[in-house]
């Protein structure tokens, strides 16, 4: 099982990582791992488990294009991103790093800590209270990606980015 | 079919023409790297993507500005690391230490172009929109596929027009515009489009700058201003087109406009100065690529000449570029700036990224010429941001609380 994280509208990438934490700025870049949500959500860090998923509100990852915001929830093996809206970059940071991401607000519908079993496979979130609930399906490109575990194993496999015929 | 200048760009560097909503690979025309993300971009090419060398050594830039000089053993050690990439790879275009920030650097190198597709692994990269090119901010992994390959894809986007019209009353300026566009916008309200600024043409470079910057703040992928009255060659494909579709239009009246703040903690949270209420501040910082050129510079010293800062407040400048600070010293404004009792700072991306320069302690409030005032950006999150315009900016380095130009120029501006 899974848990869940909830969080609310337009989390920045300041908020993610703040840039003061920034592998750049750090002695054992590794740390990284210790900061996500430092400042914004303190227990997030040293709580989260494998496989655990973000349920955040509007416009989740907006500011900086600084890839150690997505690259610091991998490395504490984030399951999942859901979310009405990302901001661009994030999205897409996020989807190079190989992080599935699913556009669908599921703030009101599951709470902070719930116990669910993701299958990513067919888009589909199991709740702890025996509902199933749908999640859309992402453009077919872009699943490529994911399954390929990220833009750079995506590349060398098929000698093309992404949406390329 | 009429084309947006977003479809324009990118149409030309596809090859075919394309429209808004296609996913299209394209050429870029120039890949900038910064010192904060350059020793993970330059891992991710090497040991990721296996690459030897970059694509084209001249079209791959690189600029020490994000901590500027190093404030530690780790960033000056990571620095030199990218110096000696950099040689080895022989790029040519280094941008070190007191240079500045890198937009306003590659524009005033003349790198950055008309028309031209622009990635950068900074956010504020829409800044190139200033000159009419396709400017974007992405992260490692992206920019070290396009300094790997000299390509990107891109899904091309919708536009959102701002509309301005008329022209500013005194004490207000460019980031006014900006802002007052983020408070009807809102953060995401040009997320995945493009925005083009209308009606600025009598705007200078650096000032379109601001806007462009700013862009990113409403989400967009790129902010472009239609290059007119430009110095720099404009190809002739680039013009906007009569019938363009926008996926949204926003007309703001100079002639009405308020300055604008931005109260802490996010962007779009603008309001008319005048609806403020008093808010004491212990900062003034003038500075990053939005609002620390010369033009910034010059407008704050036209505030505070013949006076000083009120007691108990810091002013720190940093210029954006050593070209700006260059202009400021040779016209006076840098005097002027220094007996008001202001310091200055290495050109470059100073404290908006928290780092070092001027740090923001628990509890202090900061008035920032600058793009971002989300909480922790320039260091503790019980700091609080304030973001205006440089006129502003002056105006509450001599009063102590945020203020509104007219208030100190007693009637006398713009001749001041």
């Amino acid at each position: 099982m899974a848990r869940v994280w909830i969080f609310g509208p337009d989390i920045n990438t300041d908020q993610i990582v703040p840039g003061r934490y920034a592998p750049y700025m750090l002695k054992n870049e590794d740390d990284l791992r210790k900061y996500p949500f430092i400042e914004h959500r303190p227990d997030f860090a040293s709580n989260v488990r494998p496989g655990d998923i973000i349920v955040a509100g509007n416009n989740f990852g907006c500011g900086s294009s600084r890839e150690y915001a997505p690259l610091a929830l991998r490395m504490v093996d984030i399951g999942a991103i859901i979310a009405p809206l990302f901001a661009r970059i994030f999205f897409r940071n996020a989807l190079n790093l190989g992080i599935p991401c699913f556009t669908a607000d599921l703030t009101a519908e599951l709470r902070d800590g719930q116990e669910v079993e993701l299958d990513l496979e067919r888009g589909r979130i199991h709740t702890d209270d025996g509902r199933s609930i749908q999640l859309p399906p992402p453009p077919a490109f872009l699943r490529e990606v994911w399954a390929a575990g990220g833009v750079v194993p995506f590349y060398r496999k098929y000698g093309r980015f992404p949406g390329e015929g | 079919m009429a084309q947006t200048l977003s479809e324009q760009i990118l149409s030309h560097a596809a090859g075919r023409p394309v429209s808004a909503g296609e996913v299209v690979t394209v050429n870029v025309d120039l890949v900038m790297m910064h010192d904060s993300l350059s020793p993970s971009i330059i891992r991710v090419l090497h040991e990721e993507l296996g690459a030897e060398r970059v694509w084209d050594p001249q079209r791959v830039a690189v600029v020490i500005d994000h901590v500027a000089p190093a404030a530690s053993v780790q960033t000056a050690e990571k620095q030199a690391e990218v110096r000696r990439w950099v040689r080895t790879q022989g790029i040519t275009h280094l941008f070190d230490v007191g240079r500045g920030i890198s937009h306003p650097v590659l524009v005033e190198e003349g790198l950055a172009r008309p028309g031209m597709v622009i990635v950068g692994s900074d956010s504020h990269s829409t800044a190139y929109g200033c000159v009419g090119a396709f400017g974007t901010g992405m992260g490692t992994t992206d920019i070290a596929l396009a300094a790997a390959t000299g390509r990107t894809w891109f899904r091309v986007p919708e536009t959102v027009l701002v509309h301005a019209q008329g022209r500013f009353r005194p004490g207000v300026s460019a980031k006014d515009l900006a802002l007052k566009a983020a408070r009807m916008l809102r953060a995401d309200g040009a997320t995945y489009a493009a925005v083009e600024w209308h009606g600025v043409e009598f705007l200078g470079v650096m000032e379109r700058m601001t806007l462009a910057t700013l862009s990113i703040e409403v989400g967009a992928k790129a902010g472009i201003v239609p290059p007119t009255g430009l110095l720099q060659t404009v190809p002739e494909w680039l013009r906007v087109e009569e019938g363009t579709r926008y996926s949204r239009v926003v007309e703001i009246d100079l002639d009405d406009l308020e300055p604008q703040v931005s109260a802490p903690h996010t962007v779009d949270n603008v309001i008319d100065l005048r609806d403020l209420g008093r808010v004491a501040v212990d900062v003034v910082y003038l500075g990053t690529c939005t609002n620390g050129h010369y033009e910034d510079m010059a407008a704050a010293a036209r505030i505070l000449r013949g006076r000083r800062l009120a007691p108990g407040v810091r002013m720190l400048v940093v210029p954006a570029s050593a070209q700006a600070l260059q202009l400021a010293a040779e016209d006076g404004t840098l005097a002027t700036l220094l007996a008001a009792g202001a310091t200055i700072g290495t050109p470059g991306c100073g404290a908006c990224i928290g780092r070092h320069m001027g740090v923001l302690a628990p509890g202090e409030v900061c008035l920032f010429t600058g793009n971002r005032n989300f909480r922790g950006r320039m260091g503790s999150p019980e700091a609080r941001i304030y973001l205006a315009s440089p006129e502003v900016a002056a105006a509450t380095a001599l009063t102590g609380y945020i203020t509104h130009p007219q208030e100190v120029v007693d009637g006398r501006y713009p001749e001041l």
